[in-house]
């Protein structure tokens, strides 16, 4: 096998394993955070079993996103170390501050909030839990901030005495204007995606609840987990769809063949209709079945019904005739400018399906226990349960859309992927790297969702009035910790 | 001060505060089965850093964010030259990191002991091949004209390099011992207070050679004078340790292996990694380094987020300040599978 291969499937296995459980932090920091402070504000302890329930479920999230992010911080370095030396100059920056600004206050105030029950007053305690989310929303910024200028590079100059690229305006770079739509797309879509994530939990549980006792204060506890968490869905799935609108005029702007892929459009049209579903050869000659909606790309791509979008051929030959006059130059050359365009067209679809989808469901359970009620029937059930998956798997689907769509390029228009690779690195080395890498993170999957699962079914511990959360005296000095690993 | 020496002595301090914080959480791991040997006093060495590994293990992510920004080519001739010993530690810190989250969430014998071997060779691992990779940066590796290491595997393991494995691994082991008797109180305190003596002891003979044999190959003058404070810093603390002055005993420990690491720099300096062959090109701060441009913008971050990192995390320290005997340890939050 070729090494570039097996670094593009290492990077895919191991980032989009990692980008499973980046979202449910983001999302369930900020709603953990949330209940505490609902139940600081109330003193209704049904919300403190709601932290304590999630907050479990949270920490057993977290810790596989941290142990994973681990490999990401040193695998282009590993297996992209051409690419390292290319962009080191502009692209480590936002990593390293990544580092300082949102991991240092990730894990210092997680370890406060995981220990800190007895230890610190509620507000500052619960304040702990804030500054974790802040954390996460930092580390969002900088890494999506690199990866913007990987999709849309800014603030560089080419320097041909050095051979990498070298950072002339930082602002730039923190403000380039994909970041400025990425950003909020992908936190919405976090947040969204905790949101689900709660609400299929907490909807199973109530509907084993109702069945004993619809009015019991354990149902209404996991009412309350479910409706705030379906709205924050229905909520987030508008903002992230309304900026992915934003986004995609960006995107045809930047990358046009990346829109172009999205659609599988090969011809140019003006205007141009948008394909809900077309199945056809993968080199475009034919369209065997094609359902399509008249004007509705164009509106995406240009903001206008009759705006004119680029098809694949035409951007073939305008890519050619800018980037593939210097084929000398390692980081000038690439032979077709396409990527692939079955993963592009069907993930795209996907991520938006999923992303609507998910919505639908939400906005059906919020008119399904409207007043009180308590509904028992199975679709909508099994909706709710499959609700986690869709924004889950609607993530994995936007950045594989959005990482092959860039392709051949590494970065944008300046470097491609096969020029990224590390030369002294064998096949073999690489090779052991992603079996390993496979093997653990497929065993940690399985342990990581049994152990989901059995504190999903143990549900919320109750809450003793008299077992409070209160900061330990020196009277205390000899009770057991109220919370120990 | 050139940018490109501030940044080497940022990455140096990195380095300092990755080894002197998570040495003691690899020793307090390496310690696991010979001083744990209930359940409950296995979960008092694992509180005692419970609070704090994440934080401290977020040093190595910014020491290597930091190289990455600021020596580009450092960052990816070092993790592409040392890519399987990298891969080991890799896996190592993945499983550890999960196993302190997650071995007490089942009150399961297997599950338990399964996540106990995962702390002690994910604390081994880590502990020996940082030495053996900093050591061989030292001595120079096989780097070619186009800066790409061409040394192989297991010319990384030569006997110097070993050495320095064996120092790391013996002055973390000692530097988790001292800990374990500052944090905890009762019989594990004594055990590890007598323990620490007897590692120190190993861990004082090798370094010694290990640095004495450092100096003679590169040393420089301040490189000297580091290594006779982390010397002195060490025997100091393992005299007050017997005295029951478990915090200046920490103090040496942790003065010794920082003022190890910067000795270590200092000797390196200015090269970041040097070549054994002739016509290679050995990377130094110059020719490895990112622009002044990038080196400014980091500088000014650095200055302004370090402090406030330094004091929160202090602030977490002093938090979680007391001792934890075996009475402090809570029953077990989950009964065993199918409860």
């Amino acid at each position: 096998m070729d090494p570039l291969d097996i670094a593009r499937w290492q990077f895919a296995i191991t980032t989009v394993y990692h980008f499973m459980f980046v979202p449910i932090s983001i999302g369930l920091s900020a709603m953990v955070a949330g209940y505490q402070l609902a139940w600081l504000r109330t003193g209704n302890t049904q919300w403190l079993r709601l932290t304590r329930f999630f907050g479990k479920l949270f920490l057993i999230n977290f810790a596989i996103g941290v142990v994973t992010g681990i490999v990401q911080e040193f695998q282009f370095g590993m297996n992209w170390s051409d690419y390292s030396r290319f962009v080191g100059d502009v692209f480590g920056a936002p990593l390293a501050i990544e580092g300082l600004l949102a991991f240092f206050l990730e894990s210092t105030f997680l370890g406060l909030w995981i220990f800190g029950w007895d230890r610190l007053p509620a507000k500052l305690h619960n304040a702990c839990m804030w500054l974790v989310h802040l954390g996460t929303l930092f580390s969002a910024y900088f890494i999506l901030a690199a990866n913007s200028w990987m999709q849309h590079p800014v603030g560089y100059d080419y320097n041909p005495e050095t051979g990498r690229a070298e950072m002339t305006d930082f602002a730039a770079v923190m403000l380039n204007k994909v970041q400025l739509v990425t950003f909020p797309h992908v936190v919405l879509a976090a947040y969204m995606t905790a949101a689900a994530f709660v609400v299929g939990i907490a909807f199973w549980h109530l509907r084993r609840e109702q069945a004993l006792d619809p009015t019991s204060t354990e149902s209404g506890m996991w009412r309350k987990a479910t409706r705030t968490g379906a709205w924050i869905v229905l909520v987030t799935g508008l903002g992230v769809a309304a900026i992915g609108d934003v986004q995609g005029k960006v995107m045809t702007e930047v990358q046009p063949m990346k829109m172009a892929a999205a659609e599988a459009l090969y011809e140019t049209e003006q205007p141009a209709s948008f394909s809900l579903l077309t199945i056809g050869t993968p080199d475009g000659e034919q369209e065997k079945l094609a359902i399509t909606i008249p004007r509705l790309l164009s509106f995406l791509a240009t903001g206008t019904t009759d705006g004119e979008v680029k098809g694949i051929r035409e951007l073939r030959e305008t890519y050619r005739e800018t980037y593939g006059q210097d084929p000398g130059e390692a980081y000038y050359s690439a032979g077709d400018y396409t990527p692939n365009i079955p993963t592009t067209y069907w993930t795209f679809r996907f991520m938006m399906g999923l992303g609507f989808l998910a919505m639908g469901v939400a906005t059906w359970l919020l008119w399904a226990t409207r007043k009180g009620r308590a509904p028992v029937g199975r679709l909508l059930y099994v909706a709710v349960v499959l609700l986690p998956f869709m924004p889950l798997f609607a993530n994995s689907m936007g950045w594989i859309f959005t990482e092959i769509g860039r392709q051949p390029w590494a970065v944008f228009g300046l470097m491609t992927t096969a020029a990224s690779v590390s030369p002294g690195v064998s096949a073999t080395e690489m090779l052991i790297s992603l079996i390993t890498l496979t093997a653990v993170y497929g065993v940690l999957a399985v342990v990581e969702v049994r152990l989901l699962l059995t504190y999903i079914r143990k549900g919320a511990d109750p809450v003793a009035e008299d077992d409070l959360p209160s900061v330990r005296t020196d009277d205390d000095a000899d009770k057991p910790l109220a919370f120990a690993y | 001060m050139e940018l490109t020496t501030v940044w080497f002595a940022l990455i140096a301090v990195l380095w300092m505060g990755y080894f002197a914080l998570e040495g003691f959480d690899f020793g307090v791991g390496m310690l696991l089965p010979v001083l744990g040997r209930s359940d409950r006093e296995r979960r008092v060495l694992i509180n005692t850093i419970g609070p704090v590994w994440d934080g401290n293990e977020v040093w190595l992510l910014v020491a290597g964010g930091a190289t990455f920004a600021a020596f580009p080519e450092w960052y990816a001739t070092l993790f592409s030259g040392f890519y399987l010993p990298l891969l080991l530690i890799l896996v190592a810190l993945i499983v550890r990191g999960l196993a302190f989250e997650y071995r007490h969430k089942r009150d399961d014998t297997t599950w338990k002991s399964r996540w106990d071997s995962a702390i002690i060779v994910g604390s081994f691992v880590p502990a020996f091949l940082w030495g053996v990779a900093f050591a061989n940066i030292l001595r120079g590796v096989r780097i070619d004209a186009e800066m790409e290491y061409v040394g192989g595997f297991f010319e990384l393991l030569n006997p110097y390099a070993l050495l320095g494995g064996a120092t790391t691994l013996l002055l973390f082991l000692t530097h988790g011992a001292v800990f374990v008797s500052l944090k905890t109180d009762g019989p594990i305190r004594h055990e590890a207070r007598a323990l620490a003596a007897k590692a120190g002891v190993a861990a004082a003979a090798v370094t010694v050679v290990f640095l004495a044999w450092t100096q003679l190959q590169t040393g420089t003058g301040a490189s000297l004078v580091a290594f006779g404070v982390a010397a002195v810093a060490l025997v100091a603390g393992l005299v007050a340790l017997p005295a029951g002055r478990e915090g200046w005993a920490f103090l040496g420990t942790f003065v010794a292996i920082a003022l190890g690491v910067a000795g270590l720099f200092l000797a390196l300096f200015p090269d970041v990694m040097p070549t054994t062959l002739a016509d290679g090109t050995g990377l130094t701060t110059t020719n490895a380094a990112a622009t002044a441009y990038t080196l400014k913008i980091m500088t000014v971050v650095a200055a302004i987020f370090t402090p406030l990192v330094l004091a929160y995390q202090a602030w977490s320290y002093w938090v979680f300040r007391k001792r934890i005997a075996v009475h402090h340890i809570p029953e077990p939050v989950l009964a065993g599978r199918g409860s």
